[in-house]
């Protein structure tokens, strides 16, 4: 490294051009909000309230962001878990979250089967620790065995021992994506049903079992990683975008991304 | 050794005590002549290893103040040690060594003293109650802190509420964050005080029967129950503390931002449980100047170097709100005392920092990088503190750490106190 500071970011001096801080910027607004154009990119954080116990606001932030730097127009809305889900959303997210509230959001989002609905018209979703476990049919919490949302055919359980630390893995070949990384911290292991496939073979960590991690499912995407995730996986977010806009994104500089995950990477070696 | 327990005033320990004691205290020194450290937890783990019960010893014939919450209690309770000195000599554990061994190794220090303000990490509040049968309790507020292996914050709620039911001990808490309501109206007497809680994010689902908490400008209640934000008797008012019978006291801190006025309202209000008159102790307060190198001001190479600790996403709120308009160094760390995940970078909300000039460095400030991008902040990567010193002109230079990033610093400071 070189004694001279290594300049950082800043908004003028990205060749890419996009706007510096304070002047239009990703829309972000609350569900009784008036609704965005109709043209707009939007993504629906789900029970904020009840999972978010690990940074999950940044999964909705980065996307938010690279969205808006290709000048893709963006929209966040933030869904209490007494709020029905708008049905009008582009990508759902779905955060961690401790037993209590997770059980809590899983006896919400059934009654109100509004996210059941968007997914089912093939809408995108990430969905993240408890939110994976809760897309499930079934999952644990408090000891007892709760019904999931039965999205998808996933069960979990618990684990014998609680899996705390750098998770990584190579992500499924149909998915062309670079090695991920992340940090998880959870007690369930998880099952998938036949007919679904593992986002990642591990190669560091637990994951769904010690062997595979995640899921993928038509524009669907379960994991355990933290992180967020999204930070240190610029192309999984750059999917989940393709996805929702229906076509494939151009590059943007990631600098810092990368270099965040030489270092998470280097780590566990 | 007779003697020198006749010394300490403390002879009226039962032997095992009075060895353990010495013990400790000799442990402590070693420790700290060996340069191991502040010496405050290995004397106080070795006495506690000969008198399981030598902290109810040593607190015996005392009377005790407990401090307890996510942020602030290394502060408030020095602030309430402070006040508590017009009344003559207080023990405690100021170095933030906050669990039964810090409190034991501290009280072994001090010596015979009628007073003693323990700070009390949350988890071991009940354990301390028990020992220590204290006058006055402060819960200040709850939070996340250290994600990857505190409890749930629901869950140290009900712990605390189970710590202090059916206590004679005197409650000063917090009426602004709901989690500590919860916990204090569980308690026979209780003071509320107005203290603020500028972090929302971890009450907004009622503990006690899992509705919504609705906020309405400084106000809360829960919807689904009778949970709701208490009247406080004790308030902050601008640079001014205002008692129970509205007189109003005029605080003349060292200490920056809105949070230490609070910590000094909850200082005041345990102090005066104990017959201390808030405008005695107004002078006390104000010759705090630092703790344990928070807040301190340092001198280097023609810089003023300010050190701002910050543990968890409130914490980091408070310290934006500290800070000066002026060239900031953000440190992060993520070994086992802060926690290993850093996805809570994404709880704080860094734009207050925007148009500031920003330098980064820590074992994880590439983490911090990619956040502060996502969050339009500019910032400089730099490899360490001094190359932060380094970087800027002469002047004022903020820099806000994580935990053991700022014992980093405090350490290339000649561990600065």
């Amino acid at each position: 490294m070189s004694t001279e500071p290594t300049r950082g970011y800043g908004p003028p001096a990205e060749p890419g051009g996009y706007a510096p801080a304070g002047r239009s910027g990703p829309r972000h607004r609350a569900a009784g909000d008036d609704p965005a154009s109709e043209s707009a990119l939007r993504i629906v954080w789900l029970c904020p309230d009840l999972l978010s116990t690990y940074g999950d606001r940044g999964n909705m932030l980065i996307l938010a962001r690279r969205a808006y730097v290709r000048g893709i127009p963006v929209e966040t809305i933030e869904v209490r878990s007494d709020e029905p889900v708008p049905q009008e959303g582009d990508i759902y997210l779905l955060g961690g979250g401790e037993d209590g509230p997770q059980a809590l959001a899983a006896q919400r989002l059934n009654a109100n089967q509004g996210l059941h609905r968007a997914l089912a018209r093939g809408a995108t979703a990430l969905v993240v620790c408890a939110g994976y476990q809760l897309i499930g049919t079934s999952f644990f919490a408090k000891g007892t065995k709760c019904p999931g949302l039965g999205i998808l055919d996933i069960t979990s359980d618990r684990g014998p021992t609680r899996a705390v630390g750098e998770l990584a893995g190579e992500a499924d070949p149909a998915l062309n994506l670079p090695t991920l990384t992340g940090f998880e911290n959870h007690g369930g292991r998880t099952h998938l049903g036949p007919g679904l496939t593992p986002l990642a073979r591990v190669t560091t960590g637990v994951g769904n079992d010690g062997a595979t991690e995640g899921v993928w499912h038509g524009k669907i995407i379960g994991t355990y990683m933290h992180g967020p995730v999204l930070a240190r996986n610029p192309a999984l977010a750059d999917l989940l975008i393709s996805w929702a806009v229906g076509s494939p994104v151009a590059p943007i500089d990631d600098t810092w991304p990368n270099r965040l995950r030489a270092e998470r990477l280097a780590a566990i070696r | 050794m007779t003697t020198a327990e006749q010394g300490t005033g403390r002879g009226g320990l039962p032997l095992r005590a009075r060895l353990a004691s010495t013990v400790s205290r000799t442990a402590s020194a070693l420790s700290r002549a060996a340069g191991r450290g502040d010496g405050s937890v290995i004397g106080g783990w070795l006495g506690l290893k000969i008198d399981p019960d030598l902290l109810k010893h040593l607190a015996a014939g005392r009377r005790v103040a407990l401090v307890s919450g996510t942020n602030g209690k290394t502060t408030t309770t020095r602030l309430t040690a402070a006040a508590m000195g017009v009344l003559g000599d207080v023990a405690t554990n100021s170095l933030g060594a906050n669990m039964p061994t810090g409190h034991t190794s501290a009280l072994a220090r001090a010596g015979h003293t009628p007073y003693a303000v323990l700070e009390v990490d949350e988890h071991y509040l009940k354990q301390v109650i028990d020992a220590t049968h204290p006058v006055a309790i402060a819960l200040l507020n709850l939070s996340r802190d250290q994600l990857d292996r505190a409890k749930e914050v629901a869950m140290m709620a009900t712990l605390w509420r189970d710590a202090v039911r059916d206590r004679d001990s005197h409650i000063v808490a917090n009426a602004d964050d709901p989690m500590v309501v919860y916990a204090a109206r569980a308690a026979r007497h209780v003071t509320w005080v107005a203290s603020g809680q500028r972090w929302h994010d971890d009450s907004w689902v009622c503990p006690a029967c899992g509705s919504h908490i609705v906020r309405t400008g400084e106000d809360w209640a829960c919807a689904g129950c009778d949970l709701r934000r208490p009247v406080p008797q004790w308030r902050v008012d601008g640079d001014a503390v205002v008692d129970p019978n509205g007189n109003r006291h005029q605080l003349m801190l060292q200490l920056p931002g809105r949070v230490n006025r609070a910590n000094a309202a909850t200082a005041l209000a345990v102090a005066a449980q104990f017959g201390v008159d808030p405008a005695a102790a107004l002078p006390r307060l104000a010759t705090v100047a630092s703790i344990a190198g928070r807040y301190a001001t340092v001198e280097r190479d023609g810089r003023t170097i300010r050190l701002l600790l910050a543990k968890n996403p409130a914490g980091w709120l408070e310290a934006f709100d500290m800070a000066e308009r002026a060239p900031t160094l953000l440190a992060i760390n993520a070994r086992d005392p802060d926690g290993l995940d850093t996805s809570w970078l994404y709880d704080v909300d860094f734009s207050p920092l925007q148009g500031r000039r920003v330098l980064i460095t820590g074992d994880r400030a590439m983490d911090l990088a990619v956040r502060l991008e996502v969050n339009e902040v500019e910032f400089e990567h730099v490899p360490n503190f001094a190359k932060a010193v380094a970087a800027v002109p002469p002047g004022r230079l903020e820099v806000i750490a994580n935990y053991t990033a700022f014992q980093d610093i405090r350490a290339e400071l000649n561990r600065v106190n």
